[in-house]
This record gives C-alpha cells, structure tokens and sequence, in this order.
C-alpha cells in the first residue's frame, strides 16, 4: 500500500460513513407517515438517494420524518441547506424528486411549481 | 449504494450475551421481507457503554437510541420507525430520575459529560472492516510518523504530550519508549498488554472489540520509535470475541499492506501476532505476562533488569496497556500539545472507566482527567438508585482503595487519588451506598488476591491470607480490638516485602477502608454490629488455636 492508496480508501469509505452521522450540507426530509407512504413517499424517497448516487453528491444525504400535517400534498419533503430557509415541496413524484435534485440541489435553482411552503430554519 | 438508515446494534460482549446476535438475525430478516435491505444498513459495533440496558441500538441519522430490544420488538421498530419515521417511544431510553424520553444521542445525560477520544470509534464504526476504520483517519498516524517523522521525533512528541500508562501504575509512556529505544540490543519487541485481570473491568475489552486496528496502528507507531519489527498482544481467554476481532483486523491489516514488510513502501516492516493468556490476574504484571509468551510459566521476577532493558528472550522489549496504545495515533495526528491540553497539570487526556455498583448508569464512560469524583458518580452515572445513600467509590480494583463521599469533589488524577492512598488503576469504579459493608468489601477483594498470588513470596502467600482470616473473623462477630493494629502494622509488612505489583498493593483495601471506615471495624467487633446489615454475626466459638498464632516467627 502506498500513501496514495490509503488517500483514496479513505475518500471512498468517508463518504459512506457521512451519510451515517447526518454530516452534510443538504438535507431532504421525506414525510414518511402513514398517509405519505400511502400516497407513494416510499418511491419518492427511492428516487432521491438513487438520483444522489448517480451524481455522486457526497454531501446530501436522505432522511425521514413523519407526517407533516400536509396530508392533502402528500407526498411531500423538506430540503434544508446551510443557512438557507427550508423548501417544502408537495405533491412529489419519483420524476420531481430527480428533477429536485438536478435543479435545486446541483444547481440551486428551486422547483417552484411544487414548492408548498417556505419557513424559517 | 449507500443507505438511507444505518441501524447499530451492539454487538459487545454484555449486549451479545443479552443475545443482540438473534435480533439483528430477525432484524436482517424483517427488513428483508419489507424489501428495505438496499434501504437500510446494519453495522455491528463495539461496546456502546450502557451494558447493563442492552441489547442496545442505535438508529443513524436520527440518533435514537432504543435500550433492552426484544427479539419481539423488532417488528415493530421496522414498521414505525423505519418506515412510517416514528421512534417506538417505549424502547427508547429513558433517564432513571425523570423518565423523560431521550430523543437523541447527544441529549442523553450519559454521554454529556464524556469526552471520547480512545472510545470515539466504539459504537460507530465496523470494528470488522478495516475501511471504516480507515474513513475515520485510521492508519493516517501511522503514515505520518513513517513519511514524515524520525523515531526520536516521535517519541519527543510522546513525552510532550504527557501520556501516561492506563495499565494501572501510570508511568509517563514517552519515556518508557525512549528508554526502550536507547537499550543496546539488535532485536526489540513491543507487547500489548490486554490481560485485563481486575474483577468487573473492561475497559481494554471494549477497546479491543470496537476498535481493533487503533491498538493495532498505536503498536505500529511504537514499533517505529523503539526500533522493533514484531509484536505480540496478550489477551485473556475469556474474551473470545476480542480476540476474533483483533485476529481479523490483524489479517486484514496485513492484506492491506499495513501490516507486513515495507509498510507505506518504506524500510519499516512490522507484524503482530496473538498470544492468549488462560486468565491468572498476576499474569498482567509485566514480567509474568513476558514469562507467559516465552512459554514459561506466568510468574513475575525481580526488577530491575525492567523490560525495557531485558524482556522478551531477554531482548529490549516495550510493554504497554491496549487503552496506552489506542491513544498513541490521536496525539500523532493532533499534536502533543493538543493532547496536553485535555486534564490536569499530571494527567492528561482521558481515561475510559467501567461504572459499576449502586449507580444508575453503569458501563463504560470516558472522561477527561481531573474530573471530580462527584461529576463521575452523579452527573455522569445518574446517582444512586433507590434514593439511597452514596457513601464510597472503590477505585483501583483490588490493588485500590476507597474514597469516602466526603471526597466527592477530589479530581480523578493518578496524584490526587494517590494522595487518598487508592490509585487510577486500570479503570474500574465500583459506586458503594450505606448498603456496603466496607469490612466485607475488604475481605471481598483480599479472597481474590489470595487466590491470584504465585505464591513465590511468602509476605504474599502468607500474609495475605492472614489478612483475610482476620477480616474473615471480624465479619463474624469473632474479632478482638488488637486485629486492628495487625491488619495495619502486617499490611504495611506485606507491601515492604512482597516482591511484585500484586503484594504490594494487595493490602490496599484494607488499609483504605481501615483508614476512612474505622469505626465500622470497631462496631464489628466491639457491638457485634454490621450497620449494612451484611455481616451474618455466629456465637462466640471455643477459641482455636488462631493462624495468627501458628505464623509467629513466619512473617
Ligand atoms: C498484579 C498485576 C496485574 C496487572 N495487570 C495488568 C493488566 O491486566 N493490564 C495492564 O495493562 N497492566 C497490568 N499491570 C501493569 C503491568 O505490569 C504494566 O505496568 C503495564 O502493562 C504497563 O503498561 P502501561 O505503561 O501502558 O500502563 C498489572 C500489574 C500487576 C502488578
Ligand atoms: S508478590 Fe505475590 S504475586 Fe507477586 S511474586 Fe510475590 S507471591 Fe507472586
Ligand atoms: S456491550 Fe452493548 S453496550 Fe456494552
């Protein structure tokens, strides 16, 4: 093994192991309670850790809460950045969730057309 | 592809023998058929610290921590909190004062107070996988000091940083390793010492079972200073997990390069191998424990010549402590000086405690040196249960002592609790309240020390068993107000004359109880009274002929 061979095991490893402690600059809050799940959360939130991984984005990570009283927008989900405001987004598909990811997330551009509620972090 | 949720499920020795294996077996089984597998990580991890409320888990991100899961509980969490991203509330912990629900880990009064350098991988890497250990900054150290530093180098920033040994006795470790370094001889060693002898701690277990390669890369670095190509790591039997753990992080240190002949493509080549010890408390005492890995029987010898200077096969050999070692890459990757700034003016950096006895959070912390005794018990281990009394710790095992609660406020450092005639020791902390009868608390801990002496002195073979036939007889109610004097004046004797660490410390219970306790011996013998209510009192016997009689002119 050489110096550079640890360099890069590490980077590799590190980036698993960030999403594990909830170290990164974007959060994507999926509401995952009944009603969510019932109106397709479930396939939301799968669309958006596999659009992460296709981008390779090693500082967003996907996690989940439950519901967020928005039932009549289910599926819905928050996107906190680092001293931004928080985006809520509703009525979610797999396709918006990508589409989220490409132009809010990688190019800081929200998808306004879906956008629900704006608050304060 | 990486997940959404990393469930941790403790897989230390206490949650495994809680059974933690079958529920993340049903875990595995129930996410699978709620097809979360591409979802959801499970990780393995070492010792939490909470043992006694285990089978413990630990859900990443969100930081729940669930206490005592049942195989029956597991459903359950998978449908509320996994998928609908509701914690189950009634596994969650709670603290025993309030009962309030602990939401998060950083919140959880337990962990507040700790500060966890040797222990901050135990718990949240995979101590079976060498890359996570690696994402962590492992082996990093060990790159450093063979890239960028002389030997000399690294053990200056060692003695800068004013390490001492976790072994028990406290020797400033930069120094040994200097010593061992400048010994004349072609062939050095460095050993490990994880004997870990004292009833109740497991402080080294736990380090070796959640964070193997941090032993690993520490005996590396020492290597490189002292100038030594093998090392040995001493383990005792009875933990078998450890060794399976350290095993497989040897292999696969030595499939990564990390271990094994010009390491990080330099002239340093280093390997280690295992060697298990059958578990006699005296085999920790450095000599002994070399005796042992040359095959001999465990039995210490005289010192000097120390085993800096003649250990094994009589070659310059290093032995330090599992808890010395995992330190050693954490002052090499920041500094000495940062190191130095954690504790007190002679202790520094951390110490990992086993918490046990009449407290309500017990397992394993690690906290900075100089904390007081006060902040250990209460602020950290949530008091006494029962609304009961704090009267003492016991720190120091059997070659230890107590401290009384008027001492509360005495920082933890090797100065101060030498000053009240107990020592750091390895790390074990028994918390004690009015329950405890400190004479039997002595005799206690002398039965361990009579069966684990070699028997090669008689100060210690003999001695100590005299001690405890007296304490024997004072729990009784058979006790006569000169044993007092005795226990004093032959205790004293013992540690003058005994030739190793275990006599000379041995009588330390008693004297520290007789010291701070006195008067629980005079009611002992002079009322016939145990004010715990431990002491089972007989009717006065027809006097035999005592030992203490038969060994006059022995001891
Ligand atoms: C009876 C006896 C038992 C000991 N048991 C241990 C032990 O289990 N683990 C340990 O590290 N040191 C033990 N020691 C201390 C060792 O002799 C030695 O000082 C220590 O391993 C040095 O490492 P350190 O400088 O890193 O503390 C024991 C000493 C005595 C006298
Ligand atoms: S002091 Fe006790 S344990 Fe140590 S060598 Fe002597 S007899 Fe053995
Ligand atoms: S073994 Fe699981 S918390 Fe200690």
């Amino acid at each position: 093994m050489k110096l550079e061979d640890l360099r890069k095991i590490r980077e590799k490893a590190e980036k698993e192991l960030k999403l594990r402690e909830g170290k990164a600059r974007v959060k994507i809050v999926v509401g995952m309670g009944t009603s969510g799940i019932a109106a397709g959360a479930r396939e939301v939130l799968k669309a958006f850790i596999d659009e992460i991984e296709k981008r390779n984005l090693q500082d967003v990570i996907v996690t989940q809460s439950g519901e967020k009283g928005l039932s009549s927008h289910e599926p819905v989900a928050e996107v906190w950045e680092e001293g931004k405001p928080i985006v809520v987004y509703g009525n979610l598909t797999p396709e918006i969730a990508r589409r989220i990811v490409a132009e809010h997330i990688v190019n800081g551009n929200p998808v306004t057309e879906y956008v629900i509620e704006v608050k304060e972090a | 592809m990486p997940k959404r949720l990393d469930i941790l499920v403790c897989s230390g020795a206490a949650c495994i023998s809680n059974d933690s294996t079958t529920i993340k077996n049903r875990l595995q089984a129930v996410l699978k058929e709620h097809n979360l597998e591409d979802e959801v990580a499970i990780v393995e991890t070492g010792c939490m610290g909470p043992c006694e409320l285990g089978p413990v888990m630990l859900v990443y991100p969100d930081g729940v921590f669930y206490i005592r899961v049942k195989e029956s509980d597991v459903e359950e969490i998978v449908k509320e909190h996994i998928i609908r991203g509701r914690p189950v509330k009634r596994l969650q912990w709670t603290t025993p004062e309030a009962r309030r629900i602990v939401e998060e880990k950083k919140q959880i009064p337990f962990f507040e107070k700790q500060l966890k350098i040797v222990l901050s991988n135990c718990g949240k890497i995979d101590p079976e996988n060498i890359e996570e250990y690696i994402a962590v900054g492992g082996y990093e150290a060990l790159a450093k000091v063979l890239t960028e530093m002389t030997p000399e180098q690294v053990i200056e920033e060692m003695i800068n940083s004013g390490l001492r040994g976790r072994g028990g006795a406290g020797f400033p470790t930069g120094l040994k390793w200097k010593v061992t370094r400048e010994s004349p001889g072609d062939e050095k060693f460095v050993v490990c010492n994880g004997d870990e002898g004292d009833p109740g701690a497991f402080m080294d277990r736990a380090i070796l079972e959640g964070d193997p390669h941090s032993v690993i890369e520490g005996m590396a670095i020492a290597a490189y200073a002292i100038g030594a190509k093998q090392g040995y790591v001493y383990v005792r039997a009875e933990y078998p997990l450890a060794i399976k753990r350290l095993e497989k992080a040897i292999q696969q240190a030595r499939k990564y390069g990390l271990l094994g002949n010009n390491i990080f493509e330099t002239s340093f080549s280093f390997d280690i191998e295992i060697r298990i010890g059958a578990g006699a408390f005296v085999c920790g005492e450095e000599t002994a424990l070399i005796a042992s890995i040359e095959g001999k029987r465990g039995q210490p010898r005289p010192k000097p010549p120390f085993p800096a200077q003649k250990g094994l096969w009589g070659k310059p050999t290093l032995i330090n402590n599992v808890e010395t070692f995992a330190n050693v890459r954490h002052i090499i990757l920041n500094g000495s000086k940062w190191f130095a700034s954690i504790g007190t003016e002679t202790s520094k950096g951390t110490k990992v405690f086993a918490l046990s006895g009449k407290v309500n959070n017990t397992g394993l912390v690690e906290v900075p040196m100089g904390i007081t005794i006060k902040e250990l018990v209460f602020d950290i281990g949530g008091g006494i249960p029962d609304n009961k009394k704090f009267k003492a710790v016991q720190i120091g095992g059997p070659s230890g002592g107590c401290v009384p609660a008027d001492y509360a406020d005495t920082p933890i450092d090797y100065e101060s609790l030498r000053k009240l005639g107990t020592i750091m020791g390895s790390g074990g902390v028994i918390v004690l309240d009015e329950d405890t009868c400190m004479v039997n608390l002595a005799k206690f801990f002398l039965d361990f020390t009579v069966e684990e002496s070699c028997g090669q002195c008689v100060p210690c073979r003999i001695g100590l068993k005299h001690l405890y036939d007296i304490l024997d007889r004072i729990t009784k109610g058979r006790g006569k107000m000169e044993d007092i004097e005795t226990l004093e004046k032959l205790g004293e004797e013992i540690k003058r004359t005994s030739l190793c660490g275990l006599g000379q410390s041995a009588p330390n219970p008693v004297l520290s109880t007789l010291r701070y306790f006195r008067e629980e011996y005079i009611e002992h013998i002079k009322d016939k009274k145990c004010r715990a209510g431990v002491c089972q009192f007989e009717e006065a016997k027809e006097e035999e002929v005592s030992l203490e009689e038969k060994l006059k002119g022995i001891v």
